[in-house]
């Protein structure tokens, strides 16, 4: 939860058969794995926690079946397994070299984390502070840049807080729609960022000026809390819809089949 | 057909202060650390490193080794912020040149290619070109006219590479689930060391593997280096998986300067049998 949390993470009204209510996280799987939907035959590269890689493992179980998925190194699983455990059917071979290959060709959807993230989707990983000598080294670009302008780039957030989403970003890894635009039509070509999904609610980008608007907030989130946890100024409409209600068979699946050991609960605590 | 075997001092006393090095694996994945331990111990240094980055790079950076770095990331994976090259950054100790992992390879390959740049999409709208201000973009000159960014070869005086077999002749097998960049960094080097877990004879290595795991090729090598867990304390799978309690210790010995000097004293201090020895040591104390 959040510091500015009032509810507890369980507040839907969605239980499987013994009762046990939803939890935060489980609204956060749903909010990951709709990201993948409709999909086609893409690879789904959940990246930024175990909440996205339980999302995506539940949209190839159920509403998209095609997704390609990795054992998180070189290959190409044919089952899926539970987070966490090994692969036993390999259906492919996909090195970096292969891995970056795909991203260009677009065949893909990557669910990136973010150390900072901006209104029109500027995403950091690199560093903290001035770039020459920052305050807090981190990872550095990875594929950031490469991701963004070819492949469909959301991004997953496990603590909404007004540390990630910024005002200004202090290095863009990832590319957002205002940079994209000014770099001009070869960077806009293929740029999309579909969605940004936090322990809060989910977020697009589909308005006139291509800034940050909650699509969905999770059940028991409310207005006030996701504006007091965005360093941004966000609109948010009076209607905003919840975020959906997992089935009584998507809960079974991320409970006893994708993620038995409740990893998604140490990301986002119930 | 010449023999090209050495020791790990004598590939490294072929590098000279002030020269591009690359060293092939990935973030603490199949590392020339062997090859590292013993630059450690040369007098080199000045040094422009160019690297998928992970403990090499923390090691060199920790002992001041580098002027310039050339790299998409530093991380030593199951632990994701590399402590010596954070630290390094964080007082300015070297150069940066901090690239998109598609620009890094494209820069490797067309240094491999001879060719001047390559271009890519990667990069645009991008810091990359705010705090790489030598980046040019090129114009495509087809009826597209597509604005790209045009990656500077990375041309390397020198490779460091570690693989699983190799002959006496500078052919390299990889028996792991990625070969990363390793022949990609041979190609666009002047001079290739491929350190390995055995040197086996060449009839021996379609038995271990089909013949798409002979991944570096002998025309491109310089030298072959016997350097079993040589990689240590980064993976070398099949042959072993990373050390993470030992990866642990470093990191933590990394975070204060009373512990790193007792980590470089203890294991850093000999050469690379000491360190092998102090290793198992500091393991047979752990239990």
């Amino acid at each position: 939860m959040t510091s500015t949390g009032t509810t507890a993470g369980a507040a839907g009204s969605g239980r499987t058969a013994d009762g046990l209510p939803v939890t935060r996280a489980e609204y956060c799987v749903i909010g990951c794995a709709e990201a993948w939907r409709g999909n086609g035959e893409v690879l789904a590269s959940p990246m930024g926690g175990a909440i996205p890689a339980i999302g995506a493992r539940l949209a190839r179980l159920t509403f998209s079946p095609d997704l390609l998925l990795t054992d998180g190194e070189a290959l190409l699983m044919g089952d899926v397994p539970a987070v966490g455990s090994p692969s036993e059917v390999t259906e492919g071979w996909l090195p970096y070299r292969r891995h970056l290959e795909l991203v260009a060709s677009g065949k893909r959807h990557v669910m990136m984390g973010a150390s900072q993230l901006d209104r029109h989707g500027n995403q950091n990983i690199s560093c903290i502070g001035d770039w020459s000598r920052p305050a807090r080294q981190l990872l550095g670009v990875r594929g950031a840049p490469v991701n963004t302008l070819n492949n469909p780039t959301s991004y997953w957030v496990p603590k909404h807080s007004p540390r990630v989403f910024v005002e200004k970003v202090d290095m863009v890894c990832g590319v957002g729609y205002d940079r994209a635009a000014a770099a001009g039509p070869s960077a806009t070509r293929f740029h999309r960022i579909p969605r940004v999904v936090s322990d809060l609610g989910v977020f697009d980008f589909e308005t006139p000026d291509r800034s940050m608007r909650p699509a969905s907030l999770h059940p028991g989130v409310t207005a006030d809390q996701v504006a007091s946890a965005t360093g941004f100024p966000l609109t948010i409409p009076d209607e905003v819809p919840r975020t959906r209600e997992p089935t009584p068979e998507e809960l079974r699946l991320i409970r006893e089949v994708i993620d038995p050991r409740g990893l998604r609960d140490r990301e986002v605590r119930p | 057909m010449s023999d090209k075997t050495m020791t790990a001092e004598e590939a490294v006393g072929r590098l000279g202060s002030g020269m591009t090095v690359g060293i092939g694996g990935w973030g603490s994945r199949r590392k020339p650390m062997a090859l590292v331990r013993a630059l450690l111990r040369s007098e080199v240094t000045d040094l422009t490193v160019v690297s998928c980055g992970g403990p090499d790079v923390g090691l060199l950076a920790a002992a001041g080794r580098i002027r310039k770095l050339v790299a998409p990331f530093a991380t030593l994976d199951s632990v994701p912020l590399e402590p010596h090259f954070r630290a390094a950054r964080q007082r300015g100790a070297f150069e940066l040149m901090e690239l998109d992992e598609a620009m890094f390879m494209w820069g490797l390959t067309a240094a491999a290619h001879r060719l001047p740049f390559l271009p890519v999409r990667a990069g645009l709208g991008s810091d990359v070109m705010r705090v790489n201000p030598g980046l040019r973009t090129v114009t495509s000159p087809y009826e597209d006219g597509e604005e790209l960014v045009a990656v500077p070869a990375l041309r390397l005086d020198a490779a460091l590479v570690h693989l699983n077999r190799a002959d006496i002749h500078g052919n390299g097998q990889y028996l792991g689930p990625d070969p990363y960049f390793d022949d990609l960094f041979c190609s666009a080097a002047e001079h290739a060391y491929v350190s390995c877990e055995r040197i086996v004879a060449t009839e021996e290595f379609t038995k271990a593997g089909g013949p798409q795991t002979l991944v570096v090729q002998r025309h491109s090598v310089a030298g072959v280096v016997k350097a079993p867990n040589g990689a240590h304390f980064a993976s070398c799978a099949p042959d072993y998986e990373r050390d993470e309690p030992f990866q642990k210790h470093y990191v933590a010995s990394a975070g204060d300067p009373e512990a790193w000097r007792a980590f470089t004293e203890r294991f850093l201090s000999g050469g690379e049998s000491a360190y092998q020895s102090a290793v198992q040591a500091w393991h047979e104390e752990q239990r």
